[in-house]
């Protein structure tokens, strides 16, 4: 009687009571009781394992060695700084490259528009290992992209700006990026088009009726309207990119291995499961805090 | 130059299509190859060999088939699980909403090396082995966020109008979801469970923390073979792919676009 009391003063109920009060919490149970456990209960399970000291052979035990989250950083600062470097690279690359098409499908494609939406995503209809591994057959040092390169000197340029080691484009910090813009590129491109899509043209119109240059016209209003997009499809590009593997193990060196490689590798093969959960737990937790800061900073909200 | 100048955009735009479909061009392309040795990189003439057996690769059918079968297990479960939320979100109001949205928010934006490795350290203390059970548990996970957003999406769109009408006729809760609710939300669902199953049937990263060597799925089957030369049917199968999930779509637009001009008519 007592216990019921609170929640009878919280919520008064109305007349007549509604009896459907029970369906929104039976509906969200099953699907939020499954993240729970696969999803946030093992962000403790993976916390609690960087805290544990041992081998797979002698198992582990919890001795709170915090000290691991010290030497994880000291071993692997560099292998973090470049995944967010090659990120956020391949998200600027995808930006420029998403927004015209974005733009010309949902503002001039006219009867186009569905075969173009439908030509973006067909890419993902292809296993993206295999599409990869197709890019090196294109840069590979006998192919036309290659000889072409080399003909008009970028291989030089690029190598004076330091992201190939020789002429070959393949197996280089170039390949590596041109392969993390490529790859995350429909994730860009479809978040831009949503918000263009909704952009009244006739608000362009009026900006020119007013004297605005195509310029300002698209700085003050194209370009501020379709914002959440692009605070969507450069979240959407940046977080896989940041933790990728594929990309700079199929079309790396050894100069350009990404922390997610370091964490593969530490965890499935050299079975030092303390140092790979506590490397882990440092990309979640840095990607968590670049991602709130530039949230804050674009000042969207509801990206779900 | 007038021309060039009017149409930069539209060039621009191809420019980035094909940018997009050239590694599926050249995955078709060398689909064709009878390569020297173990590599598939340069082209040396022309054969249908690997078209005329596309399971004459040791293994690869038989991950293709555990990837279908964890793809449709894992985008049914997910589906239903997610439509449920993305209702709930829609249409009811209920307390801790803001939890529950960050609980959809968060897998979409956790790196999947942490998603996996985390299940891993969960699946080592639950005492769970590494297997299909395993993987089909985190693509479910990793699928429900999406399949809500994509539902979510729909729902918003429905006038809420069409059920308080319903419910006028006399129709009760389960009559109005059954009969005018779901229809409508239909394509929304649909389209989710189509994420979910090519999430699934793609991913690398988070299925390699959480397979054995006995549940080697279709990517981790063609990551092993890079590693000593992907057989030409890897391409074949990648080319099958790309043309079956086409046509499936091609064939939706098209129905869609005369379903409509029939209701205009």
């Amino acid at each position: 009687m007592t216990a019921a009391a609170p929640v009878a003063v919280a919520a008064p109920s109305p007349k007549p009571p509604r009896r459907t009060n029970w369906v929104p919490y039976a509906l969200l149970a099953p699907g939020l009781l499954w993240l729970l456990v696969f999803f946030a209960v093992p962000m403790f399970t993976l916390g609690s394992q960087s805290l544990q000291e041992g081998t797979v052979e002698t198992g582990f035990t919890f001795t709170g060695n915090v000290g691991i989250y010290a030497d994880a950083l000291e071993r692997y600062w560099p292998h973090l700084l470049r995944s967010v470097g090659y990120a956020a690279t391949a998200t600027l690359f995808a930006l420029l490259l998403a927004y015209p098409l974005a733009y010309y499908i949902a503002q001039k494609a006219g009867r186009w528009k569905n075969i173009m939406l439908v030509l973006v995503i067909a890419p993902f209809f292809t296993s993206f290992l295999i599409r990869t591994l197709a890019w090196r057959t294109i840069l590979s040092d006998t192919g036309p992209v290659t000889e072409v390169a080399q003909a008009l000197h970028l291989t030089d340029v690029l190598q004076v700006v330091g992201l190939t080691n020789n002429d070959s484009l393949l197996s280089s910090k170039f390949a590596v990026i041109a392969g993390l813009t490529y790859n995350f590129l429909p994730f860009m491109i479809l978040p831009l088009f949503s918000a263009l899509d909704r952009l009244d043209p006739r608000l362009v119109e009026a900006a020119g009726d007013l004297y605005a240059s195509p310029y300002r016209a698209f700085r003050h209003v194209t370009w501020p309207l379709s914002l959440p997009g692009v605070v969507a499809g450069t979240l959407l590009t940046f977080i896989p990119a940041t933790g990728d593997f594929i990309n700079s193990r199929l079309l790396g060196n050894t100069q350009t291995v990404m922390i997610g490689q370091v964490i593969d590798s530490q965890f499935l093969r050299v079975l030092d499961y303390p140092l790979a959960a506590a490397l882990s737990f440092i990309l979640l937790l840095m990607i968590l805090g670049l991602v709130a800061y530039y949230v804050n900073r674009a000042g969207t909200e509801e990206l779900v | 130059m007038t021309w060039l100048r009017r149409n930069l955009l539209l060039l621009a735009s191809l420019g980035v299509l094909v940018y997009m479909l050239i590694p599926n061009l050249v995955v078709a392309i060398f689909s064709f190859n009878d390569p020297k040795g173990r590599y598939n990189y340069t082209w040396e003439s022309f054969t249908l060999d690997a078209w005329s057996n596309p399971c004459g690769a040791q293994g690869i059918c038989d991950s293709l088939g555990l990837s279908l079968r964890i793809g449709l297990i894992a985008s049914v479960t997910a589906t239903v699980l997610g439509s449920m939320i993305a209702f709930a979100l829609g249409r009811y109001r209920f307390r801790a909403r803001s939890t529950t949205n960050l609980l959809i928010f968060m897998p979409m934006a956790t790196p999947e090396v942490v998603m996996g490795s985390s299940l891993l350290t969960l699946f080592l203390m639950m005492g769970i082995p590494a297997g299909s059970l395993a993987v089909t548990i985190a693509h479910i996970m990793f699928c429900i966020s999406f399949v809500v957003v994509a539902v979510k999406a729909r729902v918003a769109t429905l006038d809420p109008r069409l059920e308080e009408a319903a419910a006028d006729l006399g129709a009760n809760p389960a009559q109005t979801f059954l009969r005018v609710t779901l229809p409508l939300a239909f394509p929304g669902i649909l389209a989710g469970g189509l994420l979910a199953f090519s999430l699934s049937f793609d991913d690398y990263i988070i299925t390699n923390f959480n397979a054995s060597p006995s549940s080697i799925t279709f990517p981790m089957y063609v990551w092993g073979a890079a590693q000593r030369g992907a057989p030409v049917q890897v391409n074949v199968i990648g080319t099958l792919m790309f043309l079956i999930a086409l046509g499936v779509v091609l064939t939706g637009q098209v129905l869609a676009s005369r379903r409509e001009r029939a209701r205009a008519a």
